[in-house]
């Protein structure tokens, strides 16, 4: 019985149940005593005793309340934390090897990605044909869960799963600038995933993963739920994002100026620029929604006062943002795949990165094209529509700089840059279909259809999913120190693109014929389209199954890769693949930018220098 | 790699520790003009402040008083800074109690004026906007004085340095945002 002596998983899960426990049972207590409490106050405070408890059993916060106490931090224990090759313990416990965490941070994406996947062919089978097979309550509750895990599948998979595991291999770092708390930043996830996994079992909830009130105000202990995992979450992305602009702006390698970085670093460092400004915000919203619940504050009850759409603002003000802290890492790792595959320079490196601190700023200046048709003020119509069409100028910058560097290239048509072609065709049209919602009068008559449904799962699928599956297929032989097989990687990605685009282009003409969303009936003259769009949808589940078939075998007995299989530029490339845990035997000397391909004859041009390791 | 149980911060961990906790901070910033922002959008848009007229604000010479307080204790907290970048060992810690102090103070009048208030949390509007940014700054001060604790006790074992105080430089610029924020705090829900 040792595993329950060491601070691991299991005393992790015991910690989490006790400190539940701790948490909700005064609470019980008061309500046997006749006091005015509610479930939700013993679900709060229950669930902040569990997150207290899971990392305390977990060993998350052993090296603070150590340092805390004054005590010195073990050095054996602080190595153990770091982990040693080849061992596969490290990757169900509190490492701080930022590889490590990136691959838990990939694994938890996809069995999310999967789950969030099942429950859309749920939806599709109630969609299938009109009438009803379930009754409203549980078709909202799988809408509403399906919607926001794979708007946390969208958010963590690149940031979190390539971002925390190549932002340091790229910059020529040995790890990021915080291990411990980019370690913390996983390990609050789990309770809270579990929580919104579990919110069927407490009621589940009606409002979609916007919760506006006051319907969010009056719906059941599952609305909760969410809005716990949803502050959970915030806090996590904003420690996170902490670490990566101090690791970026602090731990690049002798040489890596700014302009010879990397475009995929530069993409997260706008990114978690955005999630460090905005999340707080939204945070602060969830907090006074929470308060409405269970503290009788008024802040979006107008009865007393408070404005619902007082909401709506703080939710899109990081919620609309947070569509690009998805899109831009999707865009940093397209054009980091196409230099490689079509053997050119990046095309106007300096305008990208100009493109994506632009894209950064405007997203702050668009919220409220969410808000047309929510009574808002009118004045404010106008001129976020201007903001919001001036935003697809960088976008198109981006765009311009894939095709510009593909344009007269030496391509080679393997499996990522396959995914790139992919994310150029979708992204035009979810890009395209975005004018027609930003423009007042057509979205005051597309709203809330099936029109919006295909234009974010355009730009959200066929964007950053594009992007994730470009970048986990260019990066799979460094991470895994196996090749992927090309044949399987073809064939995931055409049958996953014929699929995905079957599916949603006709939802745009359900759309265009008024098809509501969110409802789970439809007027029975759109039900041919709706039983093609519901085959056609699961079809893109088996598709997925072969990216499942081919990472496995692959990854257990695929060919050994080599350390630079693509003969990539970069710095991720230019140590054994798997990578050795310090990463660099001894700091690299850049001296060249990373896109020099046919410029000059002297091949890779980063050099390991011994003078300046430690 | 930013330890902070190291003897010494070379000056590379410090600058790492120190831009992570500006760039806290700027985040913060953004929490508190959230609550600000509701604060003021619910005004705007109610009839008179408070919105019911049989409730009274809270008196201004007791929050004054107070408001000094913690003033008082940014000046302290600086002092000791400047005393362990010195290396005065003693004077730090005399610094760094006097903050606390003044803290404890500041925290214990105004759980004193919430219990004085003539209304609550749950009396509309002006209830939710007072009690949720008060007490979310009173958060942050008992934030601040745990981690003054922290290196009180560090300090008593001799572990805070010259040479290694980039903590006690993280937990000031916190204090000093703070501050900060209940100026501004007391000149909106206060005064204004």
């Amino acid at each position: 019985m040792d595993r329950w002596r060491r601070p691991g998983l299991a005393r992790g899960v015991l910690g989490g149940v006790a400190g539940f426990a701790v948490g909700a049972l005064p609470i019980v207590a008061a309500a046997q005593l006749g006091a005015d409490i509610k479930p939700g106050h013993g679900l709060a405070l229950g669930y902040i005793g569990a997150q207290v408890g899971w990392l305390l059993g977990l060993g998350a916060l052993r090296f603070w309340t150590a340092w805390a106490l004054g005590r010195a931090a073990d050095p054996v224990d602080q190595a153990a934390a770091h982990g040693r090759a080849g061992d596969w313990t490290r990757y169900f416990r509190f490492t701080t090897d930022h590889k490590v965490i990136g691959l838990q941070y990939l694994i938890t994406s996809f069995v999310l990605f999967l789950t969030a996947g099942l429950l859309a062919m749920v939806l599709r089978l109630e969609l299938a044909q009109p009438g009803r097979l379930m009754d409203g309550d549980t078709y909202n509750t799988v809408m509403s869960t399906h919607g926001i895990v794979m708007i946390v599948v969208a958010l963590i998979a690149i940031v979190g799963g390539l971002g925390n595991y190549f932002v340091p291999l790229m910059i020529g770092a040995r790890d990021m600038a915080f291990p411990k708390v980019n370690a913390l930043s996983y390990w609050l996830l789990p309770p809270a995933l579990l929580l919104i996994v579990a919110n069927p079992l407490l009621g589940g909830f009606d409002t979609g993963w916007t919760a506006y009130p006051p319907l969010s105000q009056q719906a059941n202990l599952g609305q909760q739920a969410f809005i716990l995992t949803f502050i959970t979450l915030g806090v996590s992305s904003i420690i996170s994002a902490v670490n990566f602009l101090v690791t970026v702006a602090r731990m690049r390698a002798p040489g890596m100026s700014l302009t010879r970085m990397p475009i995929f670093v530069w993409a997260l460092t706008v990114t978690t620029s955005i999630v460090l400004v905005a999340t707080s915000v939204v945070a602060a919203g969830m907090t006074m929604l929470l308060f409405d619940r269970l503290l009788g504050t008024a802040f979006f009850r107008p009865s007393a006062g408070g404005d619902p759409i007082l909401f709506q603002h703080l939710f899109w003000f990081y919620s609309h943002p947070a569509v690009y802290v998805m899109a831009v890492p999707a865009f940093g790792a397209v054009l980091e795949v196409v230099p490689v595959f079509a053997r050119k320079p990046l095309f106007a490196y300096r305008l990208a990165v100009l493109s994506f601190i632009g894209i950064g700023v405007l997203s702050f200046m668009v919220w409220a094209h969410h808000m047309f048709v929510s009574g808002m003020a009118d004045y404010f119509h106008i001129p976020i529509m201007i903001t919001t069409e001036l935003i697809s100028v960088p976008t198109g910058i981006v765009f311009l700089s894939a095709l510009g560097t593909i344009w007269l290239g030496r391509i080679r048509f393997a499996t990522p840059m396959l995914w790139v072609f992919g994310f150029l065709w979708n992204f035009v049209i979810g890009g395209i279909t975005g004018v027609f919602l930003a423009d007042v009068p057509t979205d005051l008559a597309l709203s809330d259809t099936y029109f919006v449904v295909a234009h974010f799962h355009y730009t959200i699928v066929g964007g950053m999913v594009y992007g994730l599956f470009a970048g986990t297929y260019y990066w799979f032989p460094k991470i895994t120190g196996r090749l992927m097989d090309e044949r399987l990687g073809r064939a995931h990605f055409w049958w996953f693109t014929l699929a995905f685009n079957a599916t949603f282009l006709p939802m745009f003409w359900l759309g265009l014929q008024g098809m509501r969303r969110r409802v789970a009936d439809y007027p029975a003259d759109l039900a041919d389209v709706n039983l093609w769009t519901s085959v056609a949808s699961s079809t893109i589940a088996l598709s997925t199954l072969v990216f499942l078939v081919n990472a496995i075998r692959s990854w257990a007995r695929g060919p050994k890769a080599s350390a630079n299989p693509w003969r990539a530029h970069t710095l991720e490339w230019q140590v054994a693949s798997p990578p050795p845990v310090e990463n660099f035997e001894h700091l690299p000397t850049v001296t060249a930018g990373p896109y020099e391909y046919g410029v000059s004859a002297s091949g890779p041009v980063i050099r390991p220098g011994g003078a300046t390791g430690h | 790699m930013a330890t902070l149980g190291h003897a010494v911060d070379t000056a590379a961990e410090r600058r790492m520790l120190l831009l992570g906790v500006r760039l806290f901070i700027l985040s913060e910033v953004m929490l508190f003009g959230a609550f600000f922002t509701a604060y003021f959008v619910l005004r705007a848009q109610a009839p008179a402040w408070p919105p019911l007229p049989d409730l009274e604000r809270p008196e201004l010479p007791l929050v004054g008083f107070n408001t000094l307080l913690l003033l008082s204790s940014s000046v302290t907290m600086q002092w000791a800074v400047t005393r362990i970048g010195r290396g005065d060992a003693a004077g730090f810690k005399r610094g760094l109690l006097a903050t606390l102090m003044l803290g404890t103070v500041f925290l214990a009048i105004q759980g004193y004026e919430f219990a004085s208030n003539g209304f609550g949390i749950s009396d509309g509007v002006f209830g939710s906007t007072f009690y949720t940014l008060t007490s979310f700054h009173g958060a942050h001060v008992l934030g601040g004085l745990l981690l003054m604790g922290v290196l009180a006790n560090r300090a008593r074992l001799g572990l805070v340095t010259r040479e290694h105080h980039t903590a006690v430089e993280g937990v000031s610029y916190y204090w000093h945002f703070v501050d900060v924020v209940w100026v501004v705090l007391f000149l909106t829900v206060y005064v204004l």
